[in-house]
């Protein structure tokens, strides 16, 4: 028989695609299942943020943060928010980071179970997906509560937090912090010893400590490889060297050690919202610098000199002293940082966004080379990746 | 925390006395500033010496300064594990001169370099894939540029007749406006008196 030369095959993942996590383009060069080559196509959702951030003040640009990685809102909002104050000096009201810290701890539960859950369906599994859903919509509740937003909340603001929570608010966050933990088990109990889930999740992916240092790894994707590394331990900011917690380390660096210290992570959570709840001091949310903090609703009815300060804060805006700062905090999905240059006006000079997401991505291809085409889909998964945040 | 910190600058500092040109601490950072013909040398020197360990490469990017001969600036963000510390290493450049690929020490700059030039056309040397990333295919520019229009120069729609997309120039019905409301009143800059707020509207124009 002659001999017949066999030609790799390329195949186009996405951009539409339901395990592609949004509008991923993944060029794929297949030798029959096998995975040859990876080149993702991105930037399908820029939309400029960081352009836009430059024209608009830093009130106006903080909402822009809510939009990059719209299953986590708050948490990149908050590097934003500690960047400023870091160049202005500012220091928040004890309350007002006993709430940031509350609702980031939301927020992280909001992310994994999205994350958890999905990967679970991208492999087959969708019990996890409806169950988990069911607790996030009620975070998201909470989150309306205390700002009037599911999603886009723009919470977190220079100077601490827009809003005091109610009391009625405050017991219903305990109340879920009691229930949530039975959800969790039912879900790792569909999960975390099943033989589909574990089939498609062990030993895919893996990534050891070294090359996930000289690949700038952050978050779980460093964690899972073994590496104790977590910035609310290791530079720790709001009240976070306050709290009680651990952090869940993997050992094999593969998408079912991420998976583990996800659902690990979860609980941690759980034990830091009770934290804050419990130890939250009264006081204000917001500080009082006038020349940063908008007056509150209720002064501005009676003095004319609070009217005044609230027009020109909401036009001319907040200046900031020149300088720069990489503030970099724990988001769920890894390291995320806004590197601000300020040239002392009301507008940020140069807003760099750095999400975890986009760096993680790059390395898929180091990830998936060598695995089967369904591989691909658990890799992803792990990643977590977001396209708002991966995009900008 | 600045007192660690300006020790290990002054060790980088010392261990490189033609590559460092200057290092500086503010706001509990250090800023390292270089030349792009010794980057290499400096981050592999801040990689594997044993006081730095900065074993991470966190960020890459670029800053616009058009008034500037070298206009811009190249940031790198680093990270050591060991040290529980951050450093910052800032160099400039032009449009013409490259700036060598970090991409051989970190692998992580990869996509950080092709960002930048992406978004500033700051050339990579020896990058493997110093392609687009962002943008669209067959973009024109590089957007986050000063000079760069924030309603871009072109615009998409589905063309029915065409069956397409096509490409058109931006038409705006009303020009993008950008108000000025810096208050001339604070940020004390000698303006001759009369003139305050003419002087402090061109700044701002040529600042944008």
């Amino acid at each position: 028989m002659a001999e017949v030369e066999i030609k790799n095959f390329n195949v186009n993942l996405g951009p539409q695609h339901p395990a592609a996590h949004g509008v991923l383009r993944l060029v794929l060069e297949l030798d029959g299942e096998v995975v040859e080559r990876a080149d993702p196509h991105i930037g399908l959702l820029h939309r400029g943020t960081e352009k836009l951030i430059e024209h608009k003040t830093y009130l106006q640009s903080l909402p822009y943060f809510d939009r990059l990685d719209y299953t986590s809102p708050m948490a990149q909002g908050h590097a934003f928010c500690l960047a400023a104050e870091k160049l202005l000096g500012l220091e928040v009201p004890p309350r007002g980071k006993y709430l940031r810290v509350l609702f980031a701890e939301i927020t992280r539960l909001m992310n994994h179970i999205l994350n958890v859950t999905t990967q679970g369906n991208d492999v087959g599994a969708v019990t996890p997906v409806l169950w988990g859903f069911e607790e996030r919509e009620r975070l998201m509740t909470f989150y309306e509560h205390a700002s009037g937003a599911r999603m886009h909340a723009a919470y977190f603001r220079i100077g601490g937090v827009h809003r005091d929570i109610t009391p009625k608010l405050r017991d219903e966050i305990y109340a879920f912090c009691e229930r949530f933990p039975g959800v969790l088990d039912d879900i790792e109990g569909l999960l975390t010893e099943n033989r589909i889930f574990k089939q498609r999740n062990v030993d895919i992916g893996v990534v050891t400590a070294e090359e996930a240092f000289e690949r700038g790894f952050s978050g779980v994707m460093l964690r899972g490889s073994g590496v104790p590394w977590d910035l609310r331990k290791a530079q720790p900011y709001e009240i976070y060297d306050k709290l009680d917690f651990d952090i869940p380390v993997g050992k094999h660096g593969d998408c079912y050690d991420r998976y583990l210290c996800r659902m690990e992570e979860m609980h941690q959570s759980i034990r830091m919202m009770k934290q804050c709840l419990d130890e939250m001091p009264e006081g204000p949310v917001l500080a009082e610098d006038p020349k940063v903090v908008p007056p509150r609703r209720a002064e501005m009815k009676g003095s004319m000199e609070s009217l005044i300060n609230h027009f020109k804060l909401y036009t001319e805006g907040v200046r900031i002293p020149a300088g720069e700062t990489y503030t970099a905090i724990e988001t769920p999905k890894g390291e995320f940082a806004v590197y601000l240059v300020s040239d002392g006006t009301n507008r940020p000079y140069r807003c760099k966004i750095r999400s975890p997401a986009f760096n993680h991505l790059q390395s898929i291809e180091h990830l998936v080379r060598g695995h089967m085409l369904a591989d691909v889909v658990a890799v992803i998964g792990t990643l977590d990746v977001v396209f708002g945040e991966v995009d900008r | 925390m600045n007192e660690a910190l300006t020790e290990l600058g002054e060790h980088i500092a010392a261990a490189l006395p033609q590559e460092v040109t200057g290092f500086e601490v503010a706001f509990g950072e250090l800023t390292v500033l270089t030349r792009p013909e010794f980057v290499l040398r400096v981050l592999a020197f801040l990689r594997d010496d044993s006081d730095c360990r900065f074993k991470l490469l966190m960020d890459v990017c670029g800053v616009d300064y058009p008034e500037r001969a070298q206009r811009f600036d190249v940031v790198y963000n680093l990270l050591s594990l060991s040290l529980n510390q951050r450093v910052r290493v800032k160099l400039r450049t032009d449009e013409e001169t490259p700036v060598p690929s970090a991409v051989g020490l970190f692998k992580s700059a990869g996509w950080f370099e092709r960002e930048a030039w992406d978004m500033y056309g700051i050339m990579f040397s020896d990058h493997p894939d110093l392609r687009r990333i962002l943008s669209d295919y067959g973009f024109e520019g590089h957007p986050l540029r000063k000079d760069f229009p924030l309603t871009g120069r072109v615009e998409v729609r589905y063309d029915d007749e065409e069956k397409r997309i096509v490409y058109e120039p931006v038409r705006l019905t009303q020009e993008f406006r950008r108000f000025d409301f810096l208050s001339p009143w604070e940020g004390a800059r000698a303006v001759p008196s009369g003139d305050e707020k003419g002087e402090a509207g061109d700044d701002q124009e040529s600042r944008s």
